[in-house]
C-alpha cells in the first residue's frame, strides 16, 4: 500500500539512479538476496565448508600426535594448524551454523515473514564470509596465526610472532565479530518486535528463547573482543605498547578482555544447541517440554551468570587468591541452571513414547555427552584441582566434550530434524542412525583418552612428545577415533547427496514429517518464499501441536485434525516482500581490501574504503522497494518489509 | 489488521505514539543551562581544593549530567521503557564487569 | 503522521525496528567504551619514560571543548524538535550547527593531539600514551562519523528529501550523537578531572 509513494519519498531525483535488483533463481539472486531462508542456507553451507576445513586441521593435529616424535608437521606449522583449528571451528563453523538455524527458523517460529532488517541480515552473512576468507588467506600470504585461538599476549606480539599470521587473526576475527554484532542486533529486534498476534514471550518455543539469550550475549560480548582485537592489531601494526612488558604493558589485560568475551562466548555456542534439542526431545518423546518456564529461566540465568565466571580461565595466571576464590565459587554456581536443563530434558523423555529417529539420537547424545563435559568442568571450578589440570589434555578433553558433545551433536540433531523443512525431503533415517553411532564412538575414542593423557601430565599445544612417558597408546587410540569422526562426516555427506538424488522428481515430503509442535511446521515443506500465506494467530505454546490435537470428553488426548488440514498450502501470491539489494555484498567486499591493506600496503585500503563508503550511501539512497515488485497484499498483515531507509 | 491483537507482554507505554508531550524548546534550553552549570562546577574543582570530597563530588556531577542527557535529550523519560532497559542493562553490565576486572588489577588500592 | 508511523504499529511492541536496533546498539557500545576506559585506567600510571597524564593534560582547554560538545547535544535536540514541527528551515540550521560544533570539538582534539605529540607523547611512547590516544581516538572517530551523518542529512534536507515524515531518521541519528556526548561526559570527568598521576 505504500510502494509507489515511498520511492519518491526517499530519493531526491538525481540520486535516484539506484535500482534494486529483481528476484530470480540464478547466482545473482543468491548474492543479492535478503530472504532470511536463503541467508540461513548460505550460513549453513559456509559453516559446513569451514567445518570440513577445521576438521582437516584436526586430523593433521592427530596425525602429528599419533606417535612419539611425530614428523607430519613441524613445530611452527603445528602452531598454525592448532590455532586455525580452534579459530575455524569456533568462529567459522559452530557460530555460523547456529546463525543458520537462527536465521532460517526464528521468523518462522514467531510467525513473521522475515527478520526486522533484511538488508542488515544479508550484510551479516557477507561480512562473516569475508572474515572467514581473510583468516584463511593467511595460509598463502605469509603464514597462518600461530598464537592459539585465545591469542595470549605478549606471545602474539611482533617479537614472538613475526609472521603476519596474528594480523590476519586480529583483523579477520574483527570482521566476523562485526557480522555477529549486526546479526545479533537484528535478531533481537526481530524476536521482540515481529511476533505474530498472540505470540507472547512465554508462548515462544524454547529454541527462540535460547536464540534470544544468545543474541543478547552477543550484543554485549562482541564489543569486548572488538576492543581486545583492536589493541592487538594496533600493537602489531602501529607499535602501540599495550602488551609490552618492558614499559609496563600488562599481559593480564589481554587475558581479562579476552575471557570477559570468551566465557559468554561459550554460552553463545552452547545455547542454540540447547534450544535445538529442546525442540527435538519433546517432539520425539511425544510430550510437551517438561518445565517450560524453568527451561526459559535457566537459559536466562546461564546468560547472566556467564558474565561472572571469566577468570576461571586464569586461575594460574597470578590473579591473586581473592579473585581465584570468588571466580571458583561463581563457576560452581553456574552448574546449577545447566543441571536444571539436563534434568528437564530427562523428565521430558520420562514416560514418553520415545521414537529414536536420527534427530532424537543426536539429541540424546547431547544430553549424555554434554553431562560428561559439564562434570569435568566442575572439576576445574575447584581451583586447586584446576592448577593440576591447566594446560594439560584434560582441559582439551573437557572442552571437546562440551563443544563437540554439546554443540556439534546438537547442530546435527537440528540438521536432521529441519532438513525436510528447508529442502522438502527427509535425510535417510537409517544412514542417519549409522552416522550417529559412528560419530558417537569416534568422538568418545578421540576425546575420552585425553582425560587420561591429561591426568598423566601430557601438556596441550606441544607439537610432539618423547617415547617412554606412557602417552603412546592413548594418543594412537585418539587418532584412530578422530578418523572415525571423519568417517561419520563422510557418511553425513553421502546421506545428503543420496537423499537429494532420491528426492529428485518426487513430490516434496508431507507437511509434518515428525508430528512436530512449533509454528514453523505450519508452512509447507520446503518453506515457500513468503513463509506464511496468512500470519497465524497464536493461542498457546506448541501452537501447531494444539491445532492438531484436542481432548475428548474423558480428557484423553485425541487427534482432531490432520497435518494437511492444519498446514497452510503456500499458495498465496503477490505477498509484498523486501526487495533484494546489491549493497550488502559490496560493503563486505570492501573489508578484505582494508584488512590486507593494513597488513601489507596502506594503499590497498583506499579501494576498500571507497567500496564501503559507496555501499553505505547507495544503501541509504536506494529505493525502499522495487516499485514494480508485487505488492497486492493478500493479507492485511504483510507489512513486514523494511521501513525507513536509515542505518 | 494486526494492531487489534498486539500482545502487551513487553511493557508498552500507552504513549508509544511519537506526538505526545515532548518538552518544548525552552525546556531544552533550561536543561542545557543546568548541564552548563554542572560542567562549570566540575571544572571549578580543578581550581578549588576540596580535599577528599573531590572524587565523590565529580562522580555525582558526572552521573547527574549523564542521566539528564539520557532522560531528556535522548527522550528516555518519555519513551518506551524497553529502550531504557537495553541501555541501562548495557550500562550496568559494563560497570559491573569492568569494576570487577579493575579490582583484579588492584586498581582501587594502587591506582 | 504518515506511512512511517503507520507501519510502526505493525510491530509487536509498537516501537520502530530502527529505533529499537539503535538502542540495542548503544547498549552494546557501553561495553566497547567500558573496555577502552578500563584499559586507560589500568595504564594511566604506566608512562615509562614519557610524559605522565598529570603533566600534560590542559584542563582549561579540554573544558572548553567539552562544553562545545555538550552544547551540540542541545542543538541536536532542537533540530529534532524542528523537524517534528515540520519546520524544515530550522531543522537545517540546527543540523548544520550541530555538525559545526562537532567539527569544532574534533578540531580541538587534533590540536590537543599535536600539542601532546610535540611535548613528547607519541602513540608508541608508553602504555599510557597508547591507551590515551586509542580511547580518545575511538571517541573522535565516533564524533566524526556522527558529523558525516549530520552533513548527509543536511544535504538531503537541502535536496528536499528529508521531510517531516522522516523525523525518525533525525531522532535515531540524534540518539547516536547524544550517546557520543554522554561518553565524553564520562571521559571528561574520569580521565581529565580526576587527578592523574604525575611524573
Amino acid at each position: 500500500m505504500t510502494a509507489t509513494t515511498t520511492v519518491e519519498d526517499v530519493v531526491g531525483q538525481p540520486l535516484g539512479v539506484y535500482t534494486r535488483p529483481r528476484g530470480g533463481n540464478g547466482w545473482r539472486d543468491w548474492i543479492t538476496t535478503v530472504d532470511h531462508k536463503k541467508i540461513g542456507i548460505l550460513y549453513g553451507v559456509a559453516a559446513l565448508f569451514f567445518f570440513v576445513v577445521g576438521g582437516i586441521e584436526a586430523l593433521l593435529i592427530r596425525l602429528q600426535l599419533a606417535t612419539p616424535n611425530g614428523t607430519v608437521l613441524g613445530a611452527d606449522m603445528y602452531n598454525q594448524v592448532f590455532t586455525m583449528h580452534g579459530v575455524t571451528m569456533i568462529f567459522l563453523a559452530a557460530m555460523p551454523l547456529s546463525a543458520a538455524f537462527a536465521n532460517y527458523l526464528i521468523p518462522l517460529q514467531i510467525g513473521a515473514r522475515d527478520v526486522a532488517l533484511p538488508r542488515l541480515n544479508a550484510l551479516s552473512f557477507w561480512v562473516f564470509l569475508a572474515g572467514g576468507i581473510v583468516l584463511n588467506l593467511s595460509w598463502v600470504l605469509g603464514g597462518a596465526p600461530d598464537g592459539g585461538w585465545f591469542g595470549y599476549a605478549p606471545n602474539t606480539g611482533i617479537v614472538f610472532s613475526p609472521s603476519p599470521g596474528m594480523d590476519f587473526y586480529a583483523l579477520g576475527l574483527q570482521m566476523t565479530g562485526i557480522a555477529s554484532l549486526v546479526s545479533s542486533i537484528n535478531l533481537t529486534v526481530t524476536i521482540l518486535n515481529m511476533r505474530a498476534p498472540g505470540m507472547t514471550l512465554f508462548r515462544m518455543p524454547v529454541f527462540t528463547w535460547m536464540i534470544l539469550v544468545t543474541q543478547l550475549l552477543l550484543v554485549f560480548a562482541m564489543p569486548v573482543i572488538a576492543v581486545a582485537l583492536f589493541l592487538l592489531a594496533f600493537s602489531r601494526l602501529f607499535g602501540a605498547r599495550f602488551f609490552d612488558p618492558s614499559v609496563g604493558g600488562d599481559a593480564l589485560l589481554w587475558q581479562h578482555l579476552f575471557w570477559i568475551f570468551g566465557h559468554p562466548e561459550v554460552y553463545i555456542l552452547i545455547l542454540p544447541s540447547f534450544g535445538i534439542i529442546s525442540e527435538v526431545i519433546p517432539t520425539f518423546s511425544r510430550k510437551p517440554i517438561f518445565g517450560y518456564p524453568f527451561m526459559v529461566f535457566s537459559g536466562i540465568a546461564i546468560g547472566f551468570m556467564g558474565w561472572g565466571v571469566w577468570a576461571h580461565h586464569m586461575f594460574v595466571s597470578g590473579i591473586g587468591p581473592i579473585s581465584v576464590a570468588a571466580f571458583s565459587l561463581s563457576t560452581m554456581f553456574i552448574a546449577v541452571p545447566t543441571g536444571v536443563k539436563i534434568l528437564n530434558w530427562m523428565a521430558t523423555m520420562w514416560g514418553g513414547r520415545i521414537k529414536f529417529s536420527a534427530p532424537m539420537l543426536f539429541a540424546v547424545g547431547v544430553v549424555s555427552m554434554f553431562t560428561i563435559g559439564g562434570l569435568s568442568g566442575v572439576t576445574h571450578a575447584i581451583s586447586p584441582a584446576d592448577t593440576q589440570q591447566t594446560d594439560t589434555y584434560y582441559i582439551v578433553a573437557h572442552f571437546h566434550y562440551v563443544i563437540f558433545g554439546g554443540i556439534i551433536f546438537g547442530l546435527f540433531a537440528g540438521l536432521y530434524f529441519w532438513w525436510p523443512k528447508v529442502f522438502g525431503h527427509q535425510l535417510s533415517d537409517l544412514i542417519g542412525k549409522v552416522n550417529f553411532w559412528v560419530m558417537l564412538v569416534g568422538f568418545n575414542l578421540t576425546f575420552g583418552p585425553m582425560h587420561v593423557l591429561g591426568l598423566q601430565g601430557m601438556a596441550r599445544r606441544i607439537d610432539s612428545y618423547s617415547p617412554g612417558f606412557g602417552f603412546e597408546f592413548w594418543n594412537m587410540v585418539s587418532t584412530i577415533g578422530s578418523f572415525l569422526i571423519a568417517l561419520s562426516i563422510a557418511i553425513f555427506v553421502v546421506n545428503v547427496i543420496r537423499s537429494a538424488m532420491k528426492a529428485k522428481g518426487q513430490p516434496p515430503c508431507g507437511p509434518d514429517p515428525w508430528d512436530a509442535r512449533s509454528l514453523e511446521w505450519l508452512t509447507p515443506n520446503p518453506t515457500p518464499v513468503h513463509d506464511f500465506d496468512e500470519i497465524p494467530v497464536v493461542e498457546s505454546l506448541d501452537e501447531f501441536w494444539h491445532r492438531k490435537y484436542g481432548t475428548d470428553e474423558n480428557g484423553r488426548v485425541v487427534r482432531v485434525a490432520s497435518a494437511e488440514e492444519v498446514c497452510q498450502d503456500g499458495s498465496a501470491v503477490g505477498v509484498h516482500l523486501p526487495s533484494p539489494s546489491f549493497w550488502p555484498i559490496v560493503f563486505a567486499a570492501g573489508l578484505p581490501f582494508i584488512a590486507l591493506g593494513l597488513i601489507f600496503n596502506l594503499w590497498l585500503t583506499v579501494p576498500g574504503g571507497l567500496l564501503v563508503v559507496m555501499a553505505i550511501y547507495a544503501w541509504v539512497f536506494e529505493p525502499v522497494d522495487d516499485p514494480d515488485a508485487a505488492h497486492g497484499d493478500v493479507s492485511e498483515v504483510a507489512d513486514t518489509t523494511e521501513e525507513a531507509p536509515v542505518v | 489488521m494486526s494492531t487489534d491483537t498486539v500482545p502487551t507482554d513487553v511493557a508498552v507505554d500507552d504513549s508509544n505514539v511519537d506526538d505526545h508531550d515532548h518538552p518544548s524548546d525552552s525546556k531544552y534550553f533550561q536543561i542545557a543551562l543546568i548541564l552548563g552549570v554542572l560542567t562549570a562546577l566540575e571544572v571549578a574543582t580543578y581550581y578549588v581544593d576540596i580535599g577528599p570530597a573531590l572524587i565523590p563530588t565529580l562522580m555525582v556531577m558526572m552521573v547527574a549530567k549523564f542521566f539528564i542527557v539520557a532522560a531528556w535529550f535522548m527522550h528516555l523519560r518519555f519513551d518506551n521503557s524497553l529502550f531504557t532497559k537495553f541501555f541501562v542493562g548495557g550500562l550496568i553490565l559494563a560497570v559491573a564487569v569492568y569494576v570487577i576486572a579493575l579490582s583484579a588489577f588492584e586498581f582501587w588500592s594502587k591506582g | 503522521m504518515s506511512e512511517a508511523a503507520a507501519t510502526d504499529h505493525a510491530t509487536t511492541t509498537g516501537m520502530s525496528h530502527n529505533k529499537l536496533a539503535m538502542w540495542v546498539f548503544l547498549g552494546s557500545e557501553c561495553l566497547l567504551f567500558g573496555a577502552l576506559i578500563s584499559t586507560y585506567l589500568v595504564y594511566r600510571g604506566r608512562f615509562a619514560t614519557g610524559p605522565a597524564p598529570g603533566d600534560i593534560f590542559d584542563i582549561p582547554f579540554t573544558s572548553v571543548s567539552s562544553f562545545v560538545l555538550l552544547m551540540s547535544s542541545l542543538t541536536m535536540v532542537l533540530a529534532l524538535s524542528a523537524i517534528k514541527r515540520g519546520d524544515l528551515r530550522n531543522n537545517r540550521i540546527w543540523l548544520l550547527t550541530t555538525a559545526l560544533l562537532g567539527s569544532l570539538f574534533i578540531g580541538g582534539q587534533v590540536y590537543e593531539f599535536t600539542t601532546f605529540f610535540r611535548e613528547g607523547l607519541g602513540y608508541t611512547t608508553s602504555p599510557f600514551s597508547s591507551a590515551f590516544f586509542t580511547l580518545t581516538g575511538f571517541h573522535g572517530v565516533h564524533v566524526s562519523i556522527g558529523i558525516l551523518m549530520l552533513m548527509s542529512m543536511f544535504i538531503s534536507s537541502l535536496r528536499g528529501s528529508l521531510r517531516k515524515e522522516h523525523s525518525e531518521t533525525v531522532e535515531i541519528i540524534g540518539l547516536y550523537w547524544h550517546f557520543v556526548d554522554i561518553v565524553w561526559i564520562f571521559i571528561f570527568s574520569v580521565i581529565y578531572l580526576v587527578p592523574s598521576p604525575t611524573s
